[in-house]
Formats: structure tokens, sequence, C-alpha cells
């Protein structure tokens, strides 16, 4: 009888299906999104976008719209001349100055009594523009003479906080390329050298985008001091807060973000787009709330996308299965301004040096400037693109070498312990098991045979299966100077907790999560938290919900701050009874002993702490910072506390008379370290999958001549309720020593292999690789009958 | 501006007599002049279902139904479906089920399922995919959906 087994077991809440706290406002309507929120006094706002691709602007009109009865204020460039660029490279003014660059570009704004004024307003703003050559083509865009798009500055006062030479909006750019990543490790040629088979080949990856149920939307609000107070969709509140305050020239102290519940996030909200600044500069013109909400066909045309991206890959292998190298190139479409697409690389060069053991590899990506509609950043974030690519060519060389393309991945495939020449730690890597588990419950080896011998039969409806797997930080990532975030708790005289966390709620269960694992920690009920997540001037600092971090980092905060609650109530406990604190533990509302027995109900005895001569309060503060390092210059580091790993199983239906994949089932196997919330992690998959079959099948933001040809769900085909596959998901739990409760994240794990999956799989049922995306039944027809153009790597070095 | 007309129905059990612009949706009626913003806007166009409401005990999209047209019918809207029993069950099996993310499409899938369970109280999981089939989710993957629906029968 060990020291445990003494112990009376409390019942735990770690692996149970909680439901989602703020569920029941949900689903009766109650629940106020920004879409539903009115101030008294609030303006509504509109902006006047480009009817050009690429032009000059000659000149601004909008003396009719400023005489429309209601309307407050018409603002251009010329009434701001102090904003400042946003946007990762800095190369983007919220008001254009002299020169449009797509069509979403932002020329004029009004606010006025209601929306329909601003409407009527807008329509009443003449510009001229003096048409400039567009372009459209990335590939163009890297050849000498081709239209520049950024050549001069754009204007502003040079802000005085930006160092001169920078900022592409105040030094205009000589050519068009936005940003250049380029990584090595070993030497690739002698990686092929070593190779008894090598493979080819150019990928060509589409437009899609968030659609996020509740469109994008803000309200500004100067207070009679000019603080601002913003109520605002974003992901990242505290890194916004800092740059409104630098591009209104006041301390971030005087700027205060609310965020109400969001309609989806998907990483659409991590960067700031120009109308929350339009927003505030009317907000600053008129003295009024300003509230500016986009209509579908906007929330299409612009806000951000998935990267685009053309992709080359080389890749090589041993007789026996042994992975040789890896040669990457990418061109990525920025679009007209920078925003985090661009910087997908970080995250596809990892996929492409460290998913599998590899020990020769090179990777390079050029975003260069077009007149497109530019993207940001999108759960997954380059993954679903790279691992397109790299789990194509593990089936290719496995295909080369005669090996089962399972047997092939085991081989290679990364194991607990690896430092990977990226410099990525894995301490815990389930991803073998994920292999194994996914192959096993999907009959993926025996089908696989199977569906490849009918291919010649006379049925035109073809079965395949294919699997692919993928690897993502799971601990944070160390991208900004600090991935923490804080926690502030305290513990009222009912033993009620409030959880005042840094971490943002966009739908995904993060509240449900944390006041999970601060419960486990206190011994209370789920009814005993409340959590409040939303307003900068009350939570500590978060980086912002993103690279999957929330479960992993603001767990292991609010763990932190419930511990200190915890020790300072035991000790107290252990004083009043005579006992050893450590002998003590909180369960079931209760201080009781090892043996069970119930020594002070919780609220009671912290009122006896609190009415007493020493009277006191428990209240404590955690701040969690992972144990992660940022990337050198040669981008090598372990930017991650944790890894996660996942292998998925495809099964499709082909009608090669029509061209229609229908994907039957996804079997999903994924290292989450460990399961916190059965019910949150279950939707959080299901919900990626559906995405990722989007992603693969059926969405297209399709985009000619710098136009978007399809805003609306009429013509952009998300997934619907009779199309989901049968979804089977097994958890490999590999117990993370620096997760929360050995967990890992999960967010976007779940989207990133399913296309990947799907063009194997159909390259199981028809012996056709599309190298291309999507999967839609005209460019599937195409490509059964050898019609489809295959992406071709004509990029000038 | 458009001229306003006199509308006079029922709106969650409750007779209203409001006066709206002839070119006004439904949605915007219930969002902007009574108030009650559990009907959401999605796309403006029918294509999304985060707008559906009962009228006459059918289902619709409020953004595509002119507020007159409510004059003389019975409407029912998210706030009222969830004060009564079938309402509380769905909530119940929504929340129970894991249905709900970001909640933005939920309201409009509630008033979906009442429907659907009301006309259908034996629809197996075909006919519950189908019957949801005009409402998006971005979240869920609907998988949860249909079992909260299944579940609330």
């Amino acid at each position: 009888m060990g020291e445990a087994q003494k112990t009376v077991a409390r019942e735990t809440l770690i692996g149970k299906r909680i439901p989602k706290m703020d569920a029941p406002e949900k689903a009766s309507g109650r629940t106020r999104y920004l879409h539903d929120i009115d101030l008294p006094g609030q303006l509504h706002a509109k902006i006047l976008r480009s009817t050009q691709v690429h032009a000059l602007i000659k000149s601004i009109d909008t003396g009719a719209a400023k005489r429309l009865p209601g309307v407050h204020a018409v603002i251009t460039a010329a009434d701001v001349p102090w904003q400042r660029p946003i946007g990762v490279a800095k190369d983007h003014l919220p008001l254009k100055t002299g020169r449009v660059r797509s069509l979403r570009d932002e020329v004029a704004a009004v606010a006025a009594d209601s929306v329909e004024i601003a409407a009527a307003a807008l329509a009443l703003i003449r510009v001229e523009y003096e048409p400039l050559p567009p372009l459209t083509d990335p590939v163009e865009a890297l050849q000498p003479g081709a239209p520049l798009i950024h050549p001069e500055p754009h204007g502003g006062d040079g802000g005085p906080q930006l160092k001169p030479g920078a900022p592409v909006a105040y030094t205009g750019k000589p050519d068009n390329v936005a940003m250049t990543f380029e990584y090595a490790q070993g030497d690739v040629a002698q990686g092929e050298r070593e190779s008894d088979a090598v493979v080819e080949d150019v990928f060509r990856l589409h437009y899609v985008t968030h659609c996020c149920m509740g469109v994008s939307g803000v309200i500004a609000e100067f207070d009679a001091s000019g603080n601002l107070l913003l109520h605002s969709n974003t992901q990242v509140p505290f890194l916004h807060k800092r740059e409104f305050a630098e591009m209104l020239g006041i301390d971030p102290g005087r700027v205060r973000i609310i965020q109400p519940p969001i309609g989806g996030g998907f990483g659409s909200k991590l960067d700031i787009y120009p109308f929350e600044p339009i927003a505030i500069f009317l907000a600053r013109a008129t003295g009024r709330p300003v509230k500016l909400v986009y209509t579908r066909e906007e929330e299409f045309e612009a806000s951000p996308t998935r990267q685009p991206v053309l992709l080359k890959l080389r890749s090589g292998c041993t007789r026996d299965g042994a992975l040789t190298f890896r040669a990457v190139e990418t061109l990525h479409d920025n679009g007209a301004y920078t925003s985090w697409g661009a910087t997908t690389p970080f995250v596809m060069m990892q996929t492409v040096s460290s998913l599998y053991r590899l020990p020769h590899c090179k990777y390079r990506t050029r975003a260069v400037y077009t007149n497109n509609p530019y993207a940001g950043s999108f759960r997954g974030y380059g993954n679903l693109q790279a691992t397109f690519a790299v789990e194509a060519h593990m089936d290719r060389l496995a295909d080369a070498i005669g090996m089962d393309p399972l047997e092939f991945r085991l081989k290679n495939a990364q194991q607990p312990g690896e430092v990977t020449p990226q410099g990525m730690h894995f301490g815990t890597c389930g991803f073998k098991e994920c292999l194994s588990t996914a192959a096993a419950r999907s009959a993926y080896q025996r089908k696989r045979l199977e569906h490849a011998s009918r291919q010649g039969d006379a049925s035109p409806l073809k079965r395949g299966v294919g699997i692919a797997s993928m690897l993502h930080v799971g601990g944070g990532a160390k991208i900004y100077p600090s991935d923490g975030c804080g926690t502030i708790l305290k513990i009222d005289d009912f033993a009620h907790v409030t959880l005042i966390t840094g971490a943002s709620e966009i739908g995904q269960g993060s509240e449900t999560v944390l006041a999970q694992l601060v419960c486990e920690e206190l011994g209370l009920p789920l009814s005993s938290v409340t959590v409040v997540n939303n307003d900068t001037d009350i939570t500590p600092w978060d980086v912002g919900v993103h690279a999957s971090r929330t479960t992993f980092i603001a767990g292991n905060s609010a763990i932190g701050a419930a511990k200190k609650a915890k020790d300072k109530i035991l000790a107290a406990a252990a004083a009043k009874s005579g006992r050893a604190s450590g002998d003590l533990q909180l369960s079931g509302g209760f201080v009781v002993t090892p043996e069970g027995e119930k020594l002070f109900e919780l609220g009671k005895f912290l009122r006896s702490l609190h009415f007493s001569d020493k009277a006191d309060l428990v209240m404590t503060t955690f701040y969690y910072e992972p144990p992660s390092h940022h990337q050198d210059r040669e981008f090598k580091g372990d930017v991650s506390a944790a890894y996660a790993w996942a292998s998925q199983v495809a099964e499709v239906e082909v009608d090669t008379r029509t061209g229609i994949v229908k994907l039957l089932s996804i079997t999903a196997a994924h290292d989450v370290g460990r399961v916190l919330n059965r019910l949150g992690i279950e939707g959080q998959i299901e919900g990626g999958v559906v995405m990722g079959q989007g992603y693969a099948l059926t969405e297209n933001l399709i985009v000619e001549g710098g136009a978007v040809k399809n805003p609306s769900f009429r013509d952009y085909k998300l997934v619907t309720a009779p199309e989901i596959p049968e979804m089977d998901i097994s958890f490999i739990e590999t117990m993370d020593g620096e997760g929360p409760q050995g967990a890992k994240g999960v967010g976007e794990a779940p989207a990133i292999c399913v296309a990947a999956a799907v063009a194997n799989a159909i390259h199981n049922a028809t012996g056709v690789r599309i190298t291309s995306l999507p999967f839609t039944p005209e460019r599937v027809y195409r490509a059964l009958r050898g019609k489809l153009e295959a992406p071709v790597w004509n990029v000038p070095a | 501006m458009s001229a306003k007309v006199e509308i006079d129905f029922t709106l969650n059990g409750v007779r209203e007599q409001r006066a709206v612009a002839a070119d006004m949706s439904a949605l915007a009626m219930l969002r902007d002049v009574v108030g009650l913003t559990g009907t959401k806007y999605g796309c403006g166009e029918g294509e999304c279902g985060a707008c559906t409401i009962r009228v006459d005990g059918v289902t619709l999209n409020a953004c595509l139904m002119f507020a007159v047209d409510c004059d003389g019918r019975e409407v029912t809207t998210i706030e009222g479906l969830a004060a009564t029993p079938p309402g509380e069950k769905l909530r119940a099996s929504f929340v129970e089920h894991g249905a709900v993310q970001c909640g933005f499409c939920t309201p409009g899938l509630v008033m979906q399922a009442s429907h659907l369970i009301e006309k259908n109280p034996g629809a197996g999981e075909e006919e519950i995919r189908r019957g949801i089939e005009g409402n998006l989710c971005r979240c869920t993957g609907y998988r949860k959906i249909i079992e909260a629906i299944a579940g609330a029968k």
C-alpha cells in the first residue's frame, strides 16, 4: 500500500465531457455579439473601396456626401495626415493616399445616423482615377519591367517611433519582393547523390477564406479625455492595444479593448485591418461612438484569405526507405499589402524539415506584391499547404521504391527525444502511435491494396484510401518577445472563484477548459467559477489566441494561480487543525484529510480567515511563460514547449463520370498530450476535419484579374451537414511533462492533413495524382481525362 | 427613405403593432426595430440560415422576408422558442452534446431543429442532416449538432 493509495481518490474533471459554459446563453439567442451592441449616440460607418485594381487617385470629391442630411463625417487620407501604416511590413495605410493597389483599397469613409444614410453618402463621393497596368500574376511580379506595387512612399508623417528605412509605406520598394525566407540543413546535393529514388512536383494551393459566421466589425469610442474604448473582435487584444495607441500617438494605457463574444476567429482576427483604424478616425472626427460592421459581400472581398502558394518540391530516399533530402521553393502571392500570410514559411519549413527525420533540406519562399487580395493567418498557418506537398511525396517515394506507404512513414517518423536539425525538441511524440492507430482503425493497408486492384474495373465509382500526417506547435510559439499569459484569481467568502485570464475566447472553449483546470486544483464544481476574459483594463497580458496555444499557455497559467490559492488555504487549514498541510487536500468544496474526513467547509473556512484578527482574502496571481526559444537568424530554434502530432486516413468515392469526390470517412488519431475536456476536443477535431474537407473539396475563392468573383455563400461552397464524413477519432495521450495536466494544443491540428489525405485517396482510387486544389468536380473530371493543366514552375530565379 | 407601413402581427405570442419601412426586411425589423438580437445576420441572402425564424409554423430566412409581410402572421424567434418546453429541451440538448462553439449559427439551427422535430418526430440521421442543410456552421463540423437534434426528439 503506497502513499497514493491511502489517499481517498477524489472525482476528477479531467477527461470528462464538460459542456461549454457559455452554451446555454448562445443556444437561447441571448448572447450579445458585437453586432448586437448599440451604444447611445452611436453612428454607423461605411467604407468606400476602390473600383480600380491598380490606379492613381487623381481627385476625391466628398462635397455632395458631406451635404447629405444625417451625415456626420466623410473622411479621406487628407483628413488624417497623421495616420500610420499597419500590417506585418507596415506597408499599408488605412486610408489610401495617391494610389490604390487592389479592389479592396479604402479610399474614403462615412459616419452617419444610419447604415442606409452612410451607404447613400458613399454613392455621392466622386473619385477620379488614372488606371495603371494591373499586376495579378505573382510570376510576372518577378519579371524585369513588371509594374511596381509600392514604387514610392505612400505619405504620412514618417512616424516618430518607426525607424527610417524600414516601413515600406515610408520608403517605397524598388522591386515587388515583399519577404523572403531561406532555410537550409545539411547538403541537399549530397542527399540527392545518396538517393535511389527522386521525385519532383509542382503544387498549387488556392485561395480560401475564413467565413466566420459573424462578419467583421468594430465599435470605436473616445471619452472626454481622449481615451479610446474599442469593442473589437480581435484575437490579440494586447498587441492591438499597443498598435492603436501608436497609431494615435497616445499612451497604450489609454486604449481599452473589450471583446464581446466573437462569431468565429480561425486566425482571421490576428492582424489589424483598415476598417478598425477607420472607425477610430471617424470616432475621433465626430466625438461619437462609431460602429462599423461588414456585409457578407465585404467579408468575402475585404477580409484576408488563406495564403495561396505555388510550391516546387523535390524529394529523395534510399531503396530501403530512408529519406535523404527535400528541396522546396515557394512563391507566395502576397497581394497588395503584407499581412500574416506572408510569414507562413515559419510553419511550412518546420513541416518540410521536421515532420519526418531528414538529413538534408533546403527551403526558400518569396512573397511577392501583386494587385490581388492579401492573405492573413488562417488555422494551420501554411501547414495545410506544406503538408499537402510533403505527404504527396511520401506516397510517391514509397511507390517509387515499392514500399508500403505506411511502413515508409513509420520508418521515417519522428520519435520522442528527437532534436531535429532545425532545433525542435520532441519531448513527447506520439507520431508512430498516430500512424498505426489511424491505419489499423481504418484498415488502411488492406483497403489500399483492394482499392488499387479495382482501378481498372468497369465500375465508374472508384474508392480509395489515403493517409497523411502532421506536425504542429502544441505548446505555444515564441514569435513575439513574450509568449506568456497572466492569471488573476480570487475566491470570495462563499468559495466562488473568479478566474481573470488574459486568454481570449473565440468559440474554442477556452473559458471552460480553464475553469475545469482551476476546479481540478481547488476541488470545486464547475459552477463555482466565473471566467473574466475580455477586457484589457481588467485582464492580465496574453499574447493572443493563435498557434493552438491557449489551453497550454493559459492553462498552465490558470493552474499556477489555483495552486497558489490552494497552498494558501491548506497552510491556513493546517495551522488551524494542527495537521501538516501536505496531508490536506481540497475536495468537493471541503478541506479534507487523506482519509476523506471533512475538516472544514470551504466557504465557511474562507469566511473565518476573512473575519479573523489576521483578516485576509484569497487572491493570487500567476504568470506563465513557456520554456521555449526564439528562432535564430537561420530559423533554427525550439519555438514551442511541446509539439502536436496527428495522422488521418481519408476514404473517398470518386465518380469518374462526373468528377464528384465524396469524402466517406476520416479516421483520425491525434497526439493531444492528454484529453482535458472530451466534448470540447472532439468538437475541435470534428470542426477542423470539416474545415479541411472544405479546403480539399468545395471551397474556392475565385480571384480573377484582382477581383473576387464569388463573394457569397451561394457561389463559395462551405461544406453542409449532409456532406460531412464519418469521423472516427482516437486520442493518443502522451502526457506531456510541460503541458497543463499533460495536455498539448490541438486547435489547428485537425484541419491540416485532410486535403493531403484526400489527394492520396484519390490517387489510390483512380491512379491519378492531382497536385493542385481544390478537388471540385470539374477539376477532377478534367484530371481523370488528362485535361487538367498541371501547375508549372516558371518562376524567375 | 421609403414610406412606413402599419403592420399588426403576433411576435412570440404577443400582439405587436409596428410601423415599418416598406423595403425593410423582417430581420432588420426584429433586430433594429423590436430589438430582439437572437436572430442573426450572416449573409443577407438566404444562404446561411443564421436568421432562421418561424412564420405561421414554417421556418424561413428572415433576411429574405419583408417586414410588412409579417402582417397578420404569427412570428416566432429564438427568444420566443427558448421560453417554451421544446425550446428548453433543444437548448439543453445543444449544450449537453457540445453543439455550440462560437454560437453565431446556433439560434438559427435551434429554430430549424424545432421545426424539424415538430414535423418529423421520427427523423433519422439522414433526415436531420437534410433538415439542416440550409444552415451553415463554421466551427463544429455539424456532427454534434446532428447528435443534439437527435437527442432532443
